[in-house]
């Protein structure tokens, strides 16, 4: 048997493969071997090395075989060159023999090439690139890789410089060579020429120089490093050149990058904690490649956190606030007004003075709904007493209607603010505290039944007419609703006082003044809906 | 508010859609900006979920004047809203995918003012990309219902992938679940993409240099268990999408509950089963020749949990089996439980050379104990009783085990 030590290089192997075949060496009579690997013992005794078959002047080889050999070659299987060569040689009688799948020689060539695929495919979506710092040193970042520029050691006149990488290791600096970078003068500031980004990375096969040029092309205005413990690449975007040197430790790449919290708080952000499934992670990342991915810090919490979020996602559901436990079943205003007060259905009563229920004619045909107590309403204990209720009053003493025929009330009853020194500044309510106190609101509307409500802002409007209403859109129109015969939506009257300038306030009230007059007239014309109907 | 904390808010709104792909767009490198995809698709990580991180997956702003019962961001909820700048959302594309971190981004948006406007803001932000950072990769845009024609002509210029979500697999669960949105509208929106498509491939069939339009075509998404549409009516609605609007994938999401959710919604997930076994059926009609009134019955509208559709389907047809591996035609062989449809291509490109044995589909890493019942090898006869005996075994075992292997808990 003849021994071949060959360069793991698929070209040598085509060299060799060739001479052998021109021979007429069988598969048998070759062993083929990686020239880097360690000497084995030669045990084999034979003395002839001599070929057995007939040579073969005119080797044969289609396309596809060179496809898959190509990846095949690289593959760390020590055995891969024999293969090759006895499908090489077998290929040359039974040129279908790549179609069957199921020979033992091409199945394992197939197994060769998928699994160097695969590793290929991984590195194009595992490498991680750092940026390069190009400030000289500080302090606090001494344990980072730093671009320096230094005098080359070589006497030369004048003395030249290089560009050096140079990184802090266990086992002291290790030094880098870098190409020279020269900022180009575009006008886009957004592209910084210099920036230089490396990877390190640890492929299962030798793969660098098929995972390269896919780098090339993706990153091509780009300035970057792919160090592997094989071979190292590097790519310069002006000559557009891919550029192979030895293999370089982990240490020589940078440790950190800038961009990395940011990219870790994503993935925190992006994953959804209901559908735990760590099993299918798994088996699509391996944890073999953990170590290079910034992001896998945080997968310990993440996973043991997951059960405790949902849980809590579901009671906060189920314990949604609503004031419906403390509406009694009896819907008439002396029996709300003396349930009011025991009211938690949210948060709101732990803050306010009191609660504000409804006032009014207990029969009126026109009823209207503001947002929510203001200060002092809060300290009176009744709704509309303030600065906005003053303005309401104006607006009914010039339209000629008397207060105590219309019901007044709040599609929230207690007032939310919060504290700025001495003055409890007003705060919108929030949806969810609308929806937890609409039950008051609807019993209240079951007591009085109005021919109409007319709802004062968009915190009323929300609560009985949806989410979605636009104020400013639909406000002065005659809507349907299951509540009343009639809804009507307008401006709050404290939106006037806090109109920006005295024109845009002016508009505001002429609106309120039209729309509350439309729902006045619709209350005395509408008939009223029998009340069993 | 920092760029960290809109990315926090604006990237956990957008973890409800399941759409991440990258695949069936090729771009080369352009020489003047970064980027460019091989039509593979490559998945960048991998979340707890089983996910796979492949776009950079976030909301233009989750502020919305949209109330869909189903959706986290939809106005009445009680959550934190932020929104991007354009220049944010592209600055952040940029530095993640010079790191390797993406393969693009994947951009969708709360309704805010207009469904016009709303696809203006996210059109400027693809549109930035590409013209001003000669940006190469990936980008995958929301179509806004209702957007103007004109804008969603625009749209797939700089996006590789458009979507409109059907969102719901019934115009009867929108109208409950999401009012403001109507299944017509979302139809015009995916049609509009498809005639644009048509007119786009057509006019590059003639001079290569035409512009491309959304060269990896659109998808959808649906909402599956939020309501009690049963499988059968969401395979037929999924049929109707495919032919009518040739849709590249459709996406069926399987319902989990979220913060701040409706009342009205079911406090459990829809199990990962029930998404699993439409995601089959679906590659079954797709590459199978299956059709969606074959996968259920109207006696069982619903696909089981248990076992796969096309064992169902094979059990319930025994007139059809057993098929000759050495002799049936493809469609035949698409129908065997066990053999996929790589499988079969391979079958059919090595039969024309050598007569398949059991051992040989064993090499082809074919699920033998499953095609045994079906198949005719050279050295194989199935008994007529074989697959009976699976069937009553089948129910006896099937009391947790598909489920509890795919999520883990009981």
């Amino acid at each position: 048997m003849k021994r071949i030590l060959l360069e793991p290089d698929f070209d040598a192997w085509r060299e060799a493969a060739r001479e052998a075949l021109h021979a007429g060496y069988r598969p048998e009579d070759l062993d083929l071997q990686d020239a880097t690997a360690p000497n084995t013992l030669e045990l084999t005794l034979e003395s002839s090395e001599l070929p057995t078959g007939e040579p073969i002047s005119d080797p044969h080889t289609s396309r596809a075989f060179l496809e898959t050999a190509k990846f095949a070659a690289v593959h760390r299987d020590p055995q891969r060159w024999n293969l090759l060569y006895r499908v090489l040689y077998r290929l040359q009688m039974s040129r279908n023999l790549l179609k069957i799948e199921t020979d033992p020689d091409i199945s394992e060539l197939l197994r060769l090439e998928s699994q160097v695929q695969r590793d290929l495919h991984k590195m194009h979506a595992f490498v991680r690139f750092r940026k390069v710092l190009d400030q000289p040193h500080s302090p606090i970042l001494s344990e980072r890789p730093v671009v320096i520029d230094e005098l080359v050691p070589i006497q030369t006149d004048p003395p030249t410089h290089h560009l050096v990488l140079e990184t802090t290791t266990p086992f002291g600096t290790v030094k880098t060579d870098l190409e020279p970078c020269e900022p180009n003068s575009t006008n886009d500031a957004t592209i910084d020429d210099c920036e230089h980004f490396i990877a390190w990375y640890q492929p299962d096969h030798r793969i660098l120089p098929l995972a390269a040029p896919f780098f090339a092309e993706r990153f091509s205005i780009m300035r970057w490093s792919i160090l592997t413990p094989d071979a190292s690449v590097s790519w310069d975007p002006t000559a557009k050149q891919l550029t192979f040197a030895p293999g370089l430790p982990r240490e020589s790449a940078p440790a950190e990058d800038e961009l990395e919290d940011l990219w870790r708080s994503y993935y925190a952000s992006i994953y959804n904690p209901a559908r735990l499934n760590p099993d299918m992670m798994r088996s699509e990342m391996p944890v073999r490649y953990w170590k290079n991915l910034p992001e896998i810090s945080l997968l310990p919490e993440l996973i043991t956190k997951s059960q405790t979020r949902v849980t809590a996602m579901v009671t906060s559901q189920q314990q949604k606030s609503s004031a419906q436990p403390f509406v009694p079943p009896e819907h008439t205003l002396p029996v709300l007004r003396a349930a009011l007060p025991s009211c938690k259905g949210c948060d709101l009563y732990l803050h306010a003075t009191q609660v504000v229920p409804g006032t009014g004619a207990s029969k009126a045909t026109l009823m209207l709904v503001g947002e929510q107590p203001g200060d002092q309403e809060d300290l009176q204990g009744k709704p509309f007493v303030g600065p906005a209720g003053k303005l309401l009053d104006s607006i009914f003493e010039e339209l000629g209607i008397d207060r105590t025929k219309v019901f007044v009330t709040n599609a929230v009853k207690h007032f939310k603010f919060v504290q700025r020194g001495k003055l409890r500044l007003h705060q919108n309510p929030r949806m969810s505290e609308i929806t937890a106190c609409r039950p008051w609101l609807l019993a209240e509307i079951d007591a009085v039944r109005p021919r109409v409500i007319l709802c004062l802002g968009a915190s009323a409007s929300k609560s009985l007419l949806g989410g979605t209403f636009g104020l400013m859109r639909d406000h002065g129109k005659v809507l349907e609703s299951p509540y009343a015969s009639q809804v009507v939506a307008t401006i709050h009257p404290s939106a006037i006082l806090r109109a920006r300038d005295k024109e845009s306030g002016e508009q505001l009230q002429n609106f309120l003044r039209d729309d509350m007059a439309l729902a006045w007239q619709t209350a005395q014309k509408s008939v009223r809906v029998p009340q069993n109907a | 508010m920092n760029v960290q904390q809109k990315l926090e808010i604006l990237a956990d709104a957008a973890k409800y859609d399941a759409s991440c792909a990258s695949s069936g767009a090729k771009r080369s490198g352009n020489g003047q900006g970064i980027g460019h995809s091989d039509g593979m698709g490559i998945c960048h990580s991998y979340t707890p979920d089983g996910r796979c991180v492949s776009l950079l997956k976030i909301l233009l702003t989750n502020f919305c004047t949209y109330d869909c019962v189903f959706c986290v961001n939809r106005v009445s909820s009680d959550i934190q809203r932020a929104r991007f700048t354009p220049e944010e959302v592209a600055n952040l594309t940029l530095d993640f995918y010079k790191r390797n971190y993406i393969e693009g981004l994947f951009l969708s948006s709360g309704i805010i003012q207009s469904p016009d406007y709303t696809m203006e803001q996210l059109i400027r932000v693809a549109k930035t990309l590409r013209t001003v950072h000669h940006f190469g990769g990936y980008i995958h845009l929301k179509a806004i219902p209702g957007a103007s024609e004109l804008l969603i002509k625009e749209a797939g210029l700089y996006a590789d992938r458009l979507s409109a979500n059907i969102e719901l697999p019934t115009q009867q669960d929108l109208v409950q679940l999401a009012p403001e949105k109507k299944s017509a509208i979302i139809e015009s929106t995916m049609s509009q993409i498809a005639v644009r498509k048509d007119e786009a491939d057509e006019d590059r069939r003639k001079t290569r240099t035409a512009p491309k339009f959304a060269a990896a075509g659109q998808s959808t998404q649906m909402v599956v268990g939020a309501t009690p549409a049963s499988d059968r009516q969401i395979l037929s609605t999924a049929t109707h999408l495919y032919g009518q609007y040739k849709l590249r994938r459709i996406y069926y999401t399987g319902f989990s509950p979220y913060p701040a959710a409706d009342a009205r919604l079911p406090l459990k997930a829809s199990p990962m089963m029930r998404e699993h076994r439409l995601y089959q059926s679906d590659w079954l009609m797709r590459y199978y020749g299956f059709r969606a009134d074959e996968l259920t019955s109207d006696d069982a509208p619903d696909l089981s949990l248990t076992q796969d559709p096309k064992t169902t389907w094979a059990e319930a047809h025994p007139e059809f089996f057993p098929v000759d591996v050495n002799a049936a035609p493809r469609e035949s062989l698409l129908r065997v439980p066990g053999i996929g449809y790589q499988n079969v291509e391979r079958i059919l490109s090595i039969r024309r050379y050598h007569r398949l044995l059991l051992e040989d589909l064993r090499k082809l890493h074919v699920r033998t104990k499953s095609v045994l019942p079906y198949l005719i090898t050279g050295d194989h006869l199935p008994s007529l009783t074989t697959p009976a005996t699976a069937s009553a075994s089948n129910t006896q075992l099937d009391l947790f085990a598909p489920i509890s292997a795919l999520t883990g808990s009981l």
